[in-house]
């Protein structure tokens, strides 16, 4: 084993920074998340030369060091604690040739806590285009580093980054900016109190609101007497900061930066005209979503169809070829089919990452967020949570995920909270089971699918849900909040399909490893329960041929009754039984009460769950909808099915909270089981409510 | 007294004076810095956000924080 050392990546959001990493590492790198919040956490290892490797730890994308978000704070925990075993023997922050100024204010910052700093100037092929030129070695000479001038999207400048790595321990680290230069009087106040700390380390404590959990605390005693100083005082003195350092950042690149401003008029001041105009900038936003739809329901329809047919023909194979038996049914009725449950989704969500990510990566996500933020807000969100809603469309998972950038935290709630009304990747297979069953296949107007026009409404209802909610949540939550928002608008760029293609596939992997772990558990518990149970399940070929004596029935009508019979005995159909009562008013029967009670841990689970119940124990291959069909009231000896209980069942998928996953999500982003349990209550109340009033009106 | 939110198309302005309480400190580290010069690049409709060219640094603010910002114009 050679040595290896530790690297930290850091840099401004819309630097390139996540491109730079993927070069470093390419495909050697893993996902996950640091322990106890949500915040992603990527790491990759890059071999610099023969038993030399670099440990490169992507750290979120941030402005500076003073932390307003949860991403932030890991960064900033991470470089004050020298006993992490990620803390970097060497930081590389990445900056954007464009924007170098204010990217250069965190470089100080960092440069400033005592870690060797390499900067990285990404985009370098972009200079000539732009009129820039840059003195570099009298750069490195005023920032006393190494500067690596290099292209992603052109993969140059790399060996030379790896090169200063290699080097660090030559790196001065001396400061950018004298602390105490900042506020003499001040700072000299805090080293007399603290003679062996690091000044800036101190005030970095001092200043932020966050939760230094694993920092040695002890040698900081009497800190809080710092801490208490007027907050408007410490506001005062970071802002003085800010413009010392971009005093700093002014006088260096005074005479290092030159920019042609004549030529940078260009591409993109067109581009915003249009796409961010008052009325085109709407027109072509909507025109996107309505491609991003497209591709989610029809597009992506044909792999799905051909995902459900193998799964199918596997199943029936496996039985073919295995012994028959309990382990040969386990596997074929219960483990192949929960395993297609998963599979069939991710044709979906990798559409969905693929158009996220193209539009985060030209950049024009942040005019989509302009546009959107003041209708967004007259509901009490923000226009960031545009993007939240939309992936929504997909799963709630990665959505409530994706609201970590509001600012304001009722803004935020809002968003999470909301964000589970619209209508996921998991809600369609019910609803297209449902709508085929109980929506006549007609056109109206002689071009419009009825079919197609309901699934749309259910999808319109699901949106109106959320903005409804979240109007009633402005008015009804008592949360005082700055609202502020401030956005970068990043320049315009050709996405690196590189890039899209790692977050599709990362995107999908963590779907079938989070989600899909859950389904599959699901699916075996529920078949186990279906194909085992008490008391009389154990007699049941003694029962029905009791009962049918003297009846002339043929071999297959005998056996159905059987199937039938041990179903309604099973473990499973006690439960329903149980429920029933809850469930008759809606006009359920215990079937799907059962695929109703085991939905409340994933809503996919419901198709798989009468696929199970009706499958269990019959020997033909038919498909689950003409079973639905088939399904009789034992008492009125009508369809189970009909439209009333049909469009009750749509609206209690449309407004029910049923996913612990995103309950356990809401949970870690809201640090608390308070927001999580009044939503799942909330949410199914409303759901019982109208599924009833659906049900008892149109009966 | 000018502030941002007065700012229209083709005007430039300088950046004067704003209270350290009521900005948030992430604004002044995107660069919207005292001194600095402005220019409005666009409006969403009834004015909110606006989206601002400070000195090369490419931002959107809302009118809110707009309107706490003073200017002058050149």
């Amino acid at each position: 084993m050679g040595r290896q050392i530790n690297v930290a990546l850091l840099g401004n959001p819309n630097t390139g920074k996540t491109s730079v990493f993927n070069r470093l590492t390419g495909l050697n790198q893993k996902v996950g998340n640091y322990p106890g919040i949500t915040v992603e956490k990527k790491e990759g290892v890059c071999t610099l030369e023969r038993g030399l490797k670099a440990h490169i730890l992507d750290l979120p994308g941030t402005y500076s060091l003073n932390a307003s978000s949860l991403d932030e704070n890991v960064v900033i925990e991470l470089l004050l604690n020298k006993n992490d075993k990620d803390f970097p023997d060497v930081a590389i922050v990445v900056a954007d040739v464009e924007n170098l100024k204010r990217n250069l204010l965190l470089f100080t910052q960092i440069k400033d806590l005592g870690i060797p700093t390499i900067l990285a100037i990404n985009m370098a092929d972009r200079m000539k285009r732009k009129a820039i030129s840059l003195d570099i070695e009298q750069l490195e000479e005023k920032l006393e580093t190494k500067i690596a001038l290099i292209s992603s999207r052109k993969n140059e400048g790399f060996e030379t980054l790896k090169q200063y790595i290699t080097q660090y321990a030559s790196l001065s680290v001396k400061p950018c900016v004298n602390a105490s230069s900042i506020a003499p009087e001040y700072f000299n106040r805090l080293e007399k109190a603290f003679p062996d700390q690091d000044l800036y380390k101190l005030w970095l404590v001092i200043t932020q609101d966050v939760n230094f959990g694993v920092l040695e605390r002890g040698a900081l005693k009497g800190i809080a007497t710092f801490q208490t100083e007027s907050t408007s005082n410490l506001k005062r003195l970071q802002q003085k900061e800010t413009i010392a350092r971009y005093q700093f950042i002014n006088e260096v690149l005074k005479e290092t930066l030159a920019i042609d401003t004549e030529n940078a008029k260009d591409f993109r001041s067109r581009m915003d005209r249009i796409l961010t105009h008052r009325i085109w900038g709407y027109i072509i936003f909507f025109g996107i979503l309505l491609l991003i739809f497209q591709a989610i329901f029809d597009w992506s329809s044909y792999p799905m169809d051909f995902i459900d047919s193998t799964f199918a023909a596997f199943s029936e194979w496996t039985k073919a070829i295995m012994p028959p038996g309990d382990f040969t049914n386990l596997i074929a009725e219960g483990i192949i089919p929960g395993l297609g449950g998963i599979v069939i989704f991710i044709p979906q969500i990798a559409f969905l990452f693929l158009f996220i990510s193209i539009l985060e990566e030209t950049g024009y996500m942040s005019r989509v967020v302009f546009l959107m933020d003041r209708s967004m807000r007259r509901f009490g969100l923000s226009g960031k949570s545009v993007v939240p809603l939309v992936s929504g469309t997909a799963c709630a998972i990665p959505a409530i995920m994706a609201t970590r950038n509001i600012e304001s935290w009722k803004e935020r709630l809002i968003t999470i909270l909301v964000t589970p009304f619209t209508t996921c990747s998991a809600r369609l297979p019910v609803y297209l089971i449902i709508i085929a069953l109980v929506i006549p296949e007609q056109r109206v107007l002689g071009i419009f699918s009825l079919q197609g026009l309901t699934l749309m409404f259910l999808y319109l209802l699901g949106f109106g849900a959320a903005i409804f909610s979240a109007w009633l949540l402005d008015k009804v939550l008592k949360i005082r909040s700055k609202s502020f928002f401030v956005i970068e608008m990043p320049n315009y760029k050709v996405p690196i399909l590189k890039n899209v293609m790692i977050t599709v596939v990362e995107k999908t992997k963590s779907f079938v490893w989070g989600a899909g772990k859950i389904i599959l558990a699901i699916s075996i518990i529920l078949w186990v329960l279906a194909s085992y149970g008490p008391g009389d399940f154990n007699r049941a070929e003694e029962i029905i041929a009791q009962q049918t004596v003297g009846q002339q029935l043929s071999e297959t009508e005998l056996e159905t009754k059987i199937a039938s019979f041990k179903l309604e005995n099973s473990y499973v159909g006690h439960m329903g039984k149980f429920i029933e009562p809850a469930v008759r008013p809606l006009g359920y029967d215990w079937k799907i009460g059962i695929a109703i009670v085991s939905s409340f841990a994933a809503r996919e689970v419901f198709v798989g769950t009468l696929a199970t119940i009706y499958s269990v124990g019959s020997e033909e291959e038919e498909t689950i909808r003409n079973r639905m069909a088939a399904e009789v009231n034992p008492v009125l000896g009508t369809p189970i099915f009909n439209f009333a209980s049909g469009i009750s069942l749509l609206l209690f998928y449309a407004f029910a909270m049923q996913c612990m996953s995103t309950l356990a999500i809401v949970r870690r982003e809201t640090n608390s089981w308070k927001w999580p349990l009044w939503q799942l209550f909330a949410m199914s109340a409303i759901a019982y409510i109208v599924a009833l009033a659906a049900y008892q009106f149109l009966k | 007294m000018h502030t941002l939110a007065s700012l229209r198309r083709g005007q430039r302005a300088i950046i004067k004076h704003f209270s350290v309480e009521d900005v948030p400190l992430k604004l002044l580290e995107m660069g919207c810095l005292p001194g600095n010069e402005v220019s409005l690049v666009q409006q969403a409709p009834f004015q909110d956000p606006i989206y601002l060219n400070i000195n090369g640094s490419h931002l959107a603010i809302r009118k809110a924080t707009a309107l706490l910002i003073e200017i002058e114009l050149i």
